[in-house]
């Protein structure tokens, strides 16, 4: 079993242009991550499928993360000319970090198997946002067991896979607006409203599809 | 690169003769042999099967989002109701899962009780599939009765350990919930020293059979290397020849102290699936045997770890076992608070599922229910 270092230098010797880079995991599993550049990661998958020493034939477990934006406060050191002495300021800065969603995949080698026990290889990849660039490359070309798992992280985080063979809705109805694993969702206060010519109804409504983004 | 990878991708069938009308029909979601509520919306030429799509959700409910509001802890009771038939397997995962995060230790005692009780429950789930997919083959009843007898048995044994029959809420981080009744080992003993006969029954009934036989033996074939890039694990890989069952790969818990082998199909149809569990059962009696021969004494929870108020630190983790369907795993992130931030169930059902279609293109319509009874999922654990 290769480190998550070790794995990217062999990509970076087989696909010189590509970018990835190994994530630590703190936790006492030490299961190190991949992040590799949606642009990349089909090239990436493939090399990591087909490569004789790696293996990783087999797509365990693909999901979603959804990262929202975070408001981080910080104290910030900086040299400021006050009445025409250098002198050093301590500022409170608050700062909006992006969010963003995420696609992690559990590689496994089922070549390799029994003979060397490898841990996950974990492939992840970001979104540029949350709202309206929600695109990342389907890698169920070639893992074929990321296509109901994909349409899944379609479904209820709402991250879009080009080159999806059948992305649709999985769990939830197919007129269903929102995407229910997301941090920020809010239910339904009844699941089951049907608009009716009264003013209250009809105001809750507009609120309903407001929230999640139709246009009434 | 990526044009030279092979693709999987189910066949397209066209009818037989042109301007024929296909007949779409839509199997389920309320019929007995679909498991529970799940659809299968198919397309006929005559009886055979041009395409399927199944068809999910019913019963989803959105595990994954509940756990991610309620505290480490507090997921653990709902992990039975993924796979009602194996919750205390769930069970097991689940902990696993959560003891990468945290590291946390399992006593001896505890390891060997996990043994014990999971390998009991892939017995019990074994012989019930075959029980079901037998109803669904028409024999009504009687293999399935006889397999619910021998069932019984197992659920008062779980009943009189955990308090409960099905959902049985047993396994803690780091150990097990409550102490094994007096004369409980005694009782699996003699339960155990009885499985081989009911498996005997079972198969002079069928395995010989000339019935089960027509119907089953190169129906439903499943090609090895489309099982291994569509994900598919337990005994339905192993029933297509792919040598991975992950206690032999992982070694989890102390899966390599017991000696015991992994049976392998040969041609991936309904036959061998129904041959491998049976024959994975009777290596399950073999690990029950020994595990059941040394059983040391001592604690059955980790004294350090902490059950009320446990908070991980942060990171991610992702632990799988063999459950008795496939490969269950869970995959944790902790923000370093009392509950996960992303909590993922790594479903056998659903993902063996992908494979339906291939399974059932060009066969009649009426091998698509034993197709499906085949893959012997839990709708519970599919939808989530």
């Amino acid at each position: 079993m290769k480190t998550a270092e070790e794995i990217v230098a062999a990509i970076k010797l087989a696909l010189p242009d590509a970018k990835v880079e190994a994530v630590l995991n703190p936790s006492p599993s030490a299961q190190h991550s991949l992040r590799v550049v949606p642009g990349d990661a089909v090239a990436v998958a493939g090399f990591l499928r087909e490569d004789p020493q790696l293996g990783l034939d087999y797509c365990s477990n693909a999901t979603g993360v959804d990262w929202p934006d975070k408001e981080i406060t910080e104290k910030v050191k900086t040299t400021k000319v006050v009445d025409g002495v250098e002198t050093v300021v301590e500022e409170t800065v608050k700062r909006v970090e992006p969010g963003y969603l995420e696609a992690v995949y559990h590689l496994f080698s089922m070549k390799h198997g029994p003979t060397d026990p490898a841990g996950p290889v974990v492939l992840r990849m970001r979104t540029i946002n949350r709202s309206d660039q929600v695109e990342l490359p389907s890698l169920t070309p070639v893992w074929r067991s990321a296509e109901f798992q994909e349409r899944e992280i379609f479904d209820l985080f709402g991250i879009v896979f080009t080159g999806h063979p059948d992305l649709r809705r999985i769990l939830m109805w197919d007129g269903f607006e929102d995407h229910p694993m997301r941090r920020d969702y809010v239910d339904p206060d009844d699941y089951e409203y049907e608009p009716t010519a009264h003013d209250e109804v009809l105001k809750r409504a507009a609120e309903q599809k407001a929230h999640a983004g139709v246009e009434a | 690169m990526a044009t030279a990878l092979k693709s999987y991708r189910p066949p397209v069938i066209e009818p037989s003769e042109e301007g024929d009308e296909l007949l779409e029909v839509a199997m389920g979601p309320h019929h007995p042999s679909t498991h529970g509520v799940f659809r299968m919306d198919v397309a006929l030429d005559g009886e055979r099967v041009i395409r399927l799509k199944p068809v999910f959700g019913y019963l989803h409910r959105n595990h994954e989002k509940i756990a991610e509001t309620a505290s480490y802890l507090a997921a653990m009771p709902y992990t039975d109701r993924l796979d009602y038939f194996c919750s205390l397997t769930n069970n097991w995962a689940y902990a696993l899962a959560v003891e990468k995060l945290a590291g946390i230790e399992v006593p001896e005692r505890a390891e060997y009780i996990r043994v014990i009780t999971a390998e009991l429950t892939r017995v019990q789930n074994h012989a019930s599939a075959i029980g079901f997919l037998l109803q669904e083959m028409g024999a009504s009843g009687t293999p399935l009765m006889y397999a619910f007898r021998e069932r019984e048995k197992i659920l008062d044994l779980f009943e009189e350990l955990t308090g409960s029959r099905m959902m049985c809420n047993y396994m803690r981080f780091g150990g097990c919930r409550v102490e094994l009744p007096k004369g409980w080992l005694e009782r699996v003993r003699t339960l155990v020293d009885g499985l081989p006969k009911f498996l005997d029954e079972t198969e002079a009934l069928l395995t010989g059979n000339e019935i089960l036989m027509a119907r089953t033996q190169g129906v439903g074939v499943l090609k090895p290397d489309l099982a291994v890039n569509a994900g598919v694990t337990g005994p339905m890989l192993r029933a297509a020849g792919v040598n991975y069952d992950i206690r032999k790969v992982d070694h989890y818990g102390i899966y390599d102290r017991f000696k015991f082998r992994v049976p392998l199909g040969d041609h991936g149809d309904i036959y061998d699936r129904y041959m491998i569990r049976v024959l994975e059962a009777r290596e399950s009696i073999e690990i029950l045997k020994q595990a059941l021969k040394d059983v040391p004494a001592g604690p059955i929870m980790d004294p350090k770890s902490k059950i009320r108020g446990f908070r991980p630190k942060a990171g991610e983790a992702y632990g799988r076992i063999e459950a008795p369907k496939g490969e269950l795993g869970f995959y944790l992130i902790s923000d370093g608070t009392g509950n996960p931030y992303r909590y993922r169930v790594r479903p056998p059902s659903l993902i063996n599922l992908t494979v339906l279609e291939d399974m059932c293109l060009g066969q009649n319509v009426a091998d698509v229910v034993l197709i499906f009874g085949s893959v012997d999922i839990v709708l519970g654990e599919v939808d989530r």
